[in-house]
This record gives C-alpha cells, sequence and structure tokens, in this order.
C-alpha cells in the first residue's frame, strides 16, 4: 500500500505545500476561499482519522463527536467565558484526549463489528448531549462562535490584514491559515507514520500476534493511536468553530462521522496524501451537484458501495497500483 | 543450573479435547531442542502455551525459573523469549526492513515529542535500527529484499523474514514453530544452516518440525508428542532408537 | 402511579417488539454472511413508506402492504446480490462501510421518491385506544404484538423444520461444508437477505401508525435493532426477541421515568455497558480465538 515511505514522505508533503500556496491564484471569490477553507481544516481531521482508520487498520464510526467537543468546547470557553482562543484551543485538546482514553481503553479490546458499535455509541452519545444541553450549548439550533484570536489580535473572515506589505483579505488569511495548519498536520502525522511508534501502529493492522511477541504492548498503543486521532479532530473541529462563526449539533452527528470515514476509504486508507484527496472530492461533490441536489444521497450512498467493492484500497493506491502495472508491462517486466 | 524453559505438568484442554496433556520438561540455555511428532500430537498448542498465547488448563511454564503465567506475549518478548509462526505472520502492509525494524522495538527508545517533530534523537536511532535490521535480512538469506513491500516476497523469503525479526529483538531463546514448512530441499538445507549460526551465537533454538532429516541433523535433545503426551525424550540417537517412537511415528 | 408504570411498559413492550423484529433480521443475515447489514432499518422504512404511498394512490391496504413487503424483499436480493456478494472476502471496515453505503442509497432512492415529509398512516383497526388499569393502550400495539409473535412463531418453525430453514443455518456455520453436501450457499445468502427484508418490512408497516414515517426513520431503529441484536448475543434468535424487548422496556421506562431528552442516548449507553461487560450479550456464543 504505502511502498518506500520515507521517499514518499517527503514527496507528498511538498507537492501539498505547492498546492496550498499556489492554490489562491486560482481562487477569486470569498466563495471559493470559505469553501477551501473548510476543506482544508476538515482535511486535517481526516488526516488524524487515517492514522486510527489506515494505519492502525480500527474503525470509528463515531468520530465526528471528537470534532464536535473540540468545536463545543473552544466555543464555549471563548464565547460564553471569554477565553482567548489558543487556551481554549489546548485545553480542549487535552479534555478530548482524556475523555478518548477513558473511553478508548474498554472499547479497543474489540474488534470488527464490536469495535464500529461501540465508536458509533460514543458518537452518539456525544451529539445527543450536545443538542439537549441548550443552556451550554445552545441546543439543536446551535450557538456563535467568536472569531479565532492570537493574543488579542484577531483572525476573521470579513478583516482585513497585511502580510509582507500586501493587502490580505480575511477570507483569505484564513485560507492561509487553514492551510499552514493542515501542512503541519500532514508533516507530524508523517513523522509519527515512520517510526517506531508507527511501525507499532501499523502492526497492530499487520498483525496483532506478531507485534506483541516482539514487544508491542498492542493495547497501549491502540489507546495513543485512538487519542492521537481524537486530538486531531478536536482542534480542527475547534478552528472549524471559529472559522464558522456559528456551529449546530450536526458537527458530531453519525453522517458527519460517515462522511469524515468516508473521506478515509474513498482516498485510500493508510494514505495521507490519499485521504486529503478524499477529503477534496466529498467536499467538492455538493457543489458540482448542486443543481442535482436531490441525487446527493443518492450519489453519495453509490460512490461509497462501489468503491469498496471495486477499489477497496481507495482512490490514490488503486491509482498508483494501476500506474506501476503499466510501467511494468511497457517496460517488459511480469506484470 | 536452571533451566532456561521448564515445562512442568502442563496441560490444556478445548472443550473436551485435551490438546496437551502432563507434558514436562525443560530446556538448558545454548540448546537446540527439538518438538516433533505427528500431525495434531499439540506441538503448536505446547508452542502457544509456552509464549503466552493460550492460557494452560493446568501446569506451568517458567523462563528463567520465574512462572509465566500471569504474562503477556510482549512483556515474555521484554525477558528475551521470540518465536515464529507456523501460519506466518508477517505485516503485509509494511516493507520488509520496516517488519525486522519492527522486531526491534524493544531496544528503542522513543517518545512521542522526538518522534512528532523527528528529533536527532529519533533519526539516529532510526539508522541504527536500519542498519541492524539490513545486517539480519543477510544474516538470515534475504538481504536483496531490504526495501521491498513485505506483500511482494516469496514465501521462502518471507519465511527467513519472519526469522530475522525474531532476532532482531535479541531474544536468549527463539522458538520456531515449523520452519521448514513449503520449504524445498535446497531452502531446508539453508534453514538447516542458518539455525546452526542461530545456535552458535549462543541463542537457544527450540523447534517445532516435521521434517525429520532438519530435525535429527541439527538439535541436541528432542521431545517426542503422540496425542498431546510426552512419548520420548532424549537425544537424537536415543530417539532414534526408541522403538515406541519409531511405531508411532517414524513408521516401517 | 401503577397506572405509569404500566403506560411505560405498554409502549416500552411495543417498539420493543419492533426492535426485535429489526434484530432478527440484523441475526438472520449475519448468521448467514456474517455481515451486520446497516442498511436493515431501510427495510422497514420502505415497508412503511410503500404502503402509504401506494394507499394514498388508491390501491386497497391489504394490496399495499403485500405491494411494499414484496418490493423490501426484491430490494433485499438486490442488496445481496449487487452489493454484498461482489465485494467477496472483503474485511469487516470493507462490508460495514459497503452496508452503510447502500443505506444511504436507499435513503437517497426514498427522498427522491417520496420528499422528505413526515407521513401519516391510519391505525389498522379502530383508532380507540384501550384502557387498562388506567393506562392507555393504543390499537396498533396489539397489532405489532400480535404480528410480532407469529412472525417469530413462523420463523421458528421455518428454521426448525423446513430444510429451506435447516440449509440457512448449515451455511452459516459452515459455508465451505454446506456447499460440498450440495447447499446452493448464493441462494441461501439470497433467501437471508431476503426474508430479513421481508421481516423487516413488515415491522415497519406494522409499527407505522404509531410512529409516523418519512424517509429516513430507517437509521436510528435500524441502530437500535442493532443494538438489541448485540445485547442479545450477535447471532441469536432468542437473544434477537429479548434484547429488542429489554431494550424497548429499558427505554421507555427511562424517558418516562428519567427525561424524555435522553431517550435516544439509552440504547447506545446499553451496548457500551454490554460491550465492555458482556460482549457476547446475553445468550452469544463463545468466541475462541485460535492463532
Amino acid at each position: 500500500m504505502m511502498a518506500r515511505l520515507s521517499q514518499f514522505r517527503l514527496r507528498g508533503l511538498v507537492f501539498l505545500a505547492i498546492v496550498v500556496f499556489a492554490l489562491p491564484l486560482f481562487l477569486s471569490n470569498p466563495f471559493h476561499y470559505g469553501l477551501a477553507t473548510q476543506i482544508a481544516l476538515i482535511a486535517g481531521a481526516v488526516v488524524g482519522l487515517n492514522l486510527l482508520v489506515g494505519f492502525a487498520g480500527q474503525i470509528s464510526l463515531g468520530h465526528a463527536g471528537f470534532f464536535g467537543l473540540g468545536a463545543y468546547f473552544s466555543a464555549i470557553m471563548t464565547g460564553t467565558y471569554g477565553w482567548s482562543a489558543i487556551p481554549a484551543l489546548v485545553v480542549g485538546a487535552v479534555v478530548v484526549a482524556i475523555i478518548a482514553w477513558v473511553v478508548g481503553r474498554p472499547i479497543l479490546r474489540l474488534k470488527g463489528h464490536y469495535l464500529s458499535m461501540a465508536t458509533l455509541a460514543v458518537g452518539f452519545i456525544i451529539a445527543i448531549i450536545l443538542n439537549n444541553e441548550r443552556e451550554i450549548t445552545g441546543g439543536p439550533d446551535g450557538m456563535p462562535v467568536p472569531p479565532f484570536d492570537v493574543f488579542g489580535w484577531e483572525l476573521s473572515a470579513f478583516g482585513q490584514y497585511s502580510l509582507f506589505g500586501m493587502d490580505i483579505s480575511g477570507d483569505l488569511a484564513w485560507y492561509l491559515f487553514a492551510g499552514v495548519v493542515l501542512l503541519v498536520a500532514v508533516w507530524l502525522a508523517q513523522n509519527l507514520i515512520d517510526s517506531p511508534i508507527g511501525r507499532a501502529l501499523r502492526s497492530v493492522h499487520g498483525s496483532e500476534v506478531a507485534a506483541s511477541v516482539v514487544g508491542v504492548n498492542t493495547a497501549k498503543y491502540k489507546s495513543l493511536v485512538f487519542v492521537i486521532s481524537a486530538v486531531y479532530a478536536s482542534v480542527m473541529g475547534a478552528l472549524y468553530g471559529h472559522f464558522q462563526g456559528f456551529i449546530t449539533p450536526s458537527v458530531a452527528s453519525f453522517d458527519f462521522s460517515i462522511l469524515l470515514i468516508t473521506m478515509v476509504v474513498l482516498g485510500g486508507m493508510g494514505s495521507t496524501i490519499g485521504v486529503i484527496i478524499g477529503a477534496v472530492v466529498l467536499e467538492l461533490l455538493p457543489q458540482v451537484l448542486a443543481d442535482f441536489q436531490e441525487m446527493e444521497m443518492v450519489l453519495f450512498g453509490l460512490i461509497l458501495m462501489l468503491t469498496m467493492i471495486f477499489m477497496p484500497k481507495g482512490l490514490l493506491p488503486t491509482a498508483a497500483n494501476f500506474l506501476t502495472k503499466r510501467r511494468s508491462k511497457s517496460a517488459g517486466g511480469d506484470a | 543450573m536452571t533451566a532456561l524453559v521448564e515445562v512442568n505438568n502442563l496441560s490444556k484442554a478445548f472443550g473436551g479435547v485435551h490438546a496437551v496433556e502432563s507434558v514436562s520438561f525443560s530446556v538448558d540455555a545454548g540448546q537446540v531442542y527439538s518438538v516433533i511428532g505427528p500431525n495434531g500430537a499439540g506441538k503448536t498448542t505446547l508452542f502457544n502455551l509456552i509464549t503466552g498465547l493460550y492460557t494452560p488448563t493446568s501446569g506451568e511454564v517458567k523462563l528463567h525459573g520465574e512462572s509465566i503465567a500471569k504474562l503477556l506475549p510482549n512483556q515474555l518478548a521484554e525477558r528475551g523469549m521470540c518465536r515464529t509462526f507456523q501460519q506466518m505472520q508477517i505485516c503485509m502492509n509494511m516493507t520488509a526492513i520496516e517488519n525486522v525494524m519492527l522486531g526491534r522495538h524493544l531496544t528503542l527508545k522513543s517518545n512521542l515529542l522526538t518522534t512528532l517533530f523527528r528529533l536527532p534523537a529519533l533519526t539516529r536511532g532510526e539508522k541504527a535500527a536500519r542498519e541492524k535490521a539490513a545486517e539480519l535480512m543477510e544474516f538470515v538469506g534475504c538481504g536483496e529484499y531490504l526495501d521491498t513491500e513485505a506483500s511482494a516476497m516469496s514465501y521462502g523469503a518471507l519465511k527467513r523474514l519472519e526469522i530475522a525479526r525474531a532476532l532482531a529483538a535479541e531474544p536468549k531463546v527463539v522458538l520456531l514453530d515449523e520452519p521448514a514448512a513449503g520449504l524445498n530441499a535446497v531452502e531446508t538445507a539453508a534453514l538447516e544452516d542458518l539455525i546452526r549460526k542461530i545456535a552458535e551465537q549462543g541463542i537457544t533454538v527450540m523447534l517445532v518440525e516435521h521434517d525429520m532429516k532438519l530435525v535429527m541433523g541439527i538439535s541436541d535433545r528432542l521431545l517426542v508428542l503422540n496425542y498431546g503426551r510426552v512419548l520420548a525424550e532424549g537425544t537424537p540417537e536415543q530417539i532414534r532408537a526408541n522403538p515406541d517412537v519409531i511405531a508411532a511415528y517414524l513408521g516401517g | 402511579m401503577f397506572s405509569e408504570f404500566l403506560q411505560y411498559l405498554f409502549t416500552g413492550i411495543t417498539i420493543g417488539a419492533t426492535y426485535a423484529l429489526i434484530a432478527l433480521g440484523f441475526t438472520l443475515i449475519y448468521n448467514a454472511s456474517h455481515v451486520i447489514n446497516f442498511a436493515q432499518g431501510e427495510f422497514l422504512m420502505i415497508g412503511g413508506m410503500a404502503t402509504v404511498s401506494l394507499t394514498a394512490m388508491g390501491v386497497p391496504m391489504l394490496l399495499a402492504i403485500v405491494l411494499a413487503v414484496v418490493l423490501a424483499g426484491l430490494l433485499g436480493i438486490a442488496l445481496q446480490r449487487l452489493a454484498i456478494a461482489p465485494a467477496k472476502n472483503a474485511d469487516v471496515v470493507t462490508l460495514i462501510i459497503i452496508t452503510i453505503g447502500a443505506s444511504i442509497f436507499i435513503r437517497g432512492l426514498a427522498q427522491l421518491v417520496w420528499g422528505k415529509q413526515y407521513h401519516v398512516m391510519p391505525n389498522f383497526s379502530s383508532d380507540q385506544p384501550i384502557e387498562i388499569f388506567g393506562a392507555v393502550l393504543n390499537s396498533q400495539s396489539l397489532w405489532v404484538l400480535g404480528v410480532g409473535a407469529v412472525l417469530v412463531a413462523v420463523l421458528v418453525y421455518f428454521f426448525t423444520r423446513t430444510l429451506t430453514g435447516k440449509a440457512i443455518l448449515a451455511t452459516s456455520m459452515n459455508k465451505d461444508a454446506a456447499r460440498l453436501v450440495g447447499i446452493r450457499t448464493q441462494v441461501v445468502l439470497m433467501l437471508a437477505f431476503m426474508v430479513s427484508a421481508l421481516l423487516g418490512s413488515v415491522a415497519g408497516i406494522v409499527v407505522a401508525p404509531i410512529t409516523f414515517t418519512s424517509y429516513d426513520i430507517g437509521i436510528i431503529l435500524g441502530l437500535k435493532g442493532f443494538v438489541a441484536a448485540a445485547i442479545g448475543g450477535l447471532g441469536s434468535g432468542m437473544g434477537a426477541v429479548v434484547g429488542g424487548l429489554a431494550l424497548g422496556v429499558v427505554e421507555a421506562m427511562a424517558a418516562g421515568y428519567l427525561s424524555s431528552d435522553y431517550k435516544d442516548a439509552v440504547a447506545f449507553s446499553m451496548i457500551l455497558l454490554v460491550l465492555f461487560f458482556m460482549p457476547r450479550g446475553l445468550f452469544g456464543a463463545k468466541i475462541v480465538e485460535r492463532v
């Protein structure tokens, strides 16, 4: 699946950086920037989920719960209690990490269907709580989120800023910020994968038995990757809230959890760049289908089924495989 | 001298099936100790009991004189015990060298901080681990496959890879479960050499095998199992001459 | 006090019977193919929605029900042939996502055909509620319980007395062995999905007058049915029934005595408790992992 990691690692990151910084040349209006920012933030969460699902081979059908928790924690702390954005984000991540650790330990002893059920249940419970506790969260109607701020300086999509002497609109500023955050997220994830911890995680997927006989405490590593992916979701959720300026419990919904998992699966589990492509495709789909809005659900379901049946490895790995086969065929090798 | 591995009156029943019954023996450090017996005699079950994958119904296993009863397989690895599997357990989602580097897990010190930010401490450790892993792959004879995807390797190469991974953990005792299964005569001869080389390094080797030539050629002592019970135990010469063994196993 | 308790009990048993039927559908498919069919709830939805729209078009109620059930059955077969079978030996995650995709697909189709509104189905018999010891029972509940009991009886007979039923059980225990004795496993799998769909759709029709019906009721009901099956022990028919009834009653009690806002959270909390302390469920088989 992921061939020659160390070589692909750097190439993938550089490719992504180029895309991120070159994109503004092709975007022209606030709507485009807004969409791109949203995609970047969600992609960041998906990169984290990929560590759990793609690399460590676990399942989580409730990951939106952590995204929502991060979003709401920041929203409540900055909105209701006047905290500054970064402390709220960090403390929120710690809180989510603790919750993920506590919940993860017993859950990750389960496998397959039972694990999927348990993660589903956790996600739902979080969504239901967020939905019901009106006084704190605003209930189903949602709540506003103050803009992101760093030491008093605000980052808002409606602001005007200057960078290196150039005038930048708030949309562009947010987009660049989100892009950088995504790059950092990918860099950290890639560092994790190509390391002893990363191999231990991947061995949980490859062969738990093999891992344990060489000394890997598989329970501990499953917990670790679960917590890390939850923290990714939490941080991205918090930023998402600040960016949108408003959140509703739908950020923690089952539908969103399924969307996140689909992005991982579509892009190619275990391919960091692949899942970002998955996120881009699935976020752009509603835009492309704007005229066929009613068909959206049908198409989405169809994509899920067709990808899993015919390309279970995902878009990117299947394409990569296809290309390597082509190359070796033309080179005269026995493909 | 305390035996390295001690098995006392070990039994394992699955429902009504007595896979292993009242088995006792001990293995001294530096020996090559083989367990043989017909199919279904309980050899792999015995290995699984010794390596902590199964819990015994009764009896005990001791490693370095310490009972392994409460220990998980990864804790046994920390105490110097490693193994390979009859049904190969290779991580097909990694390259060959990554599989062997996985075996270095216990020797590599890493924490989340050095990992996430790729600090020099980590890169140094990775470099050393990679070198050691490449060395081991040479040692077992699959040095040409370093960065090959495990899923692209041949059966024989993978079997050797698994041994490399087990050795990477620097064990005191390594248990090989049917390492010759599926290998042709040439590959089996190479395996015999390899096992000899491993033993020469002072590592205790325990073997479950069907290939009589291989087993007789390299073992210091043998244990013969039949229907989960010990049929005979001794040196290759003793076993060869044992009438019960001849009747039950070696045939005519 | 007592009448309140009785009220909750009736509500609980009624909805519990629905959960039990959905859980049986899950169990059936799981037993035959080791697939957890996340689209199970959609059969329920199809049953209810198809009946409503057919009757709205003037089709007599009984015929509408039959057609709706047949439609669901065909859908079940289609699901097995087109979505599950092609995936062959895919791993658990893949299969789960395929059935989730199928459920979204079916829901999308339903939304296209029937729109997003809620629909109402009249009670089968009288609209007059029945009074028992101060508690009020919707007459439709008796239909739910009655039909449920009949279906369970039919299933028991089917699996213990008929050759086809036994063939399905045999396939679930050992697919290769079953094939070797001449059982056409492909047919068996299709049958399992079809029967499961029939079960689900009938449950959906019978309960529709009580709960309203719309294109998206399938998800939460399906999930709760799954929870019920897991509580009872995945793979056990008796477990499915007991799990369903238990879930229904606990849910109703919690909603009545504690908080109705958190009604849905009951099912999910119960499943977490079961998974942590009794993963095999109440009647599940012991899982032995061999290396």
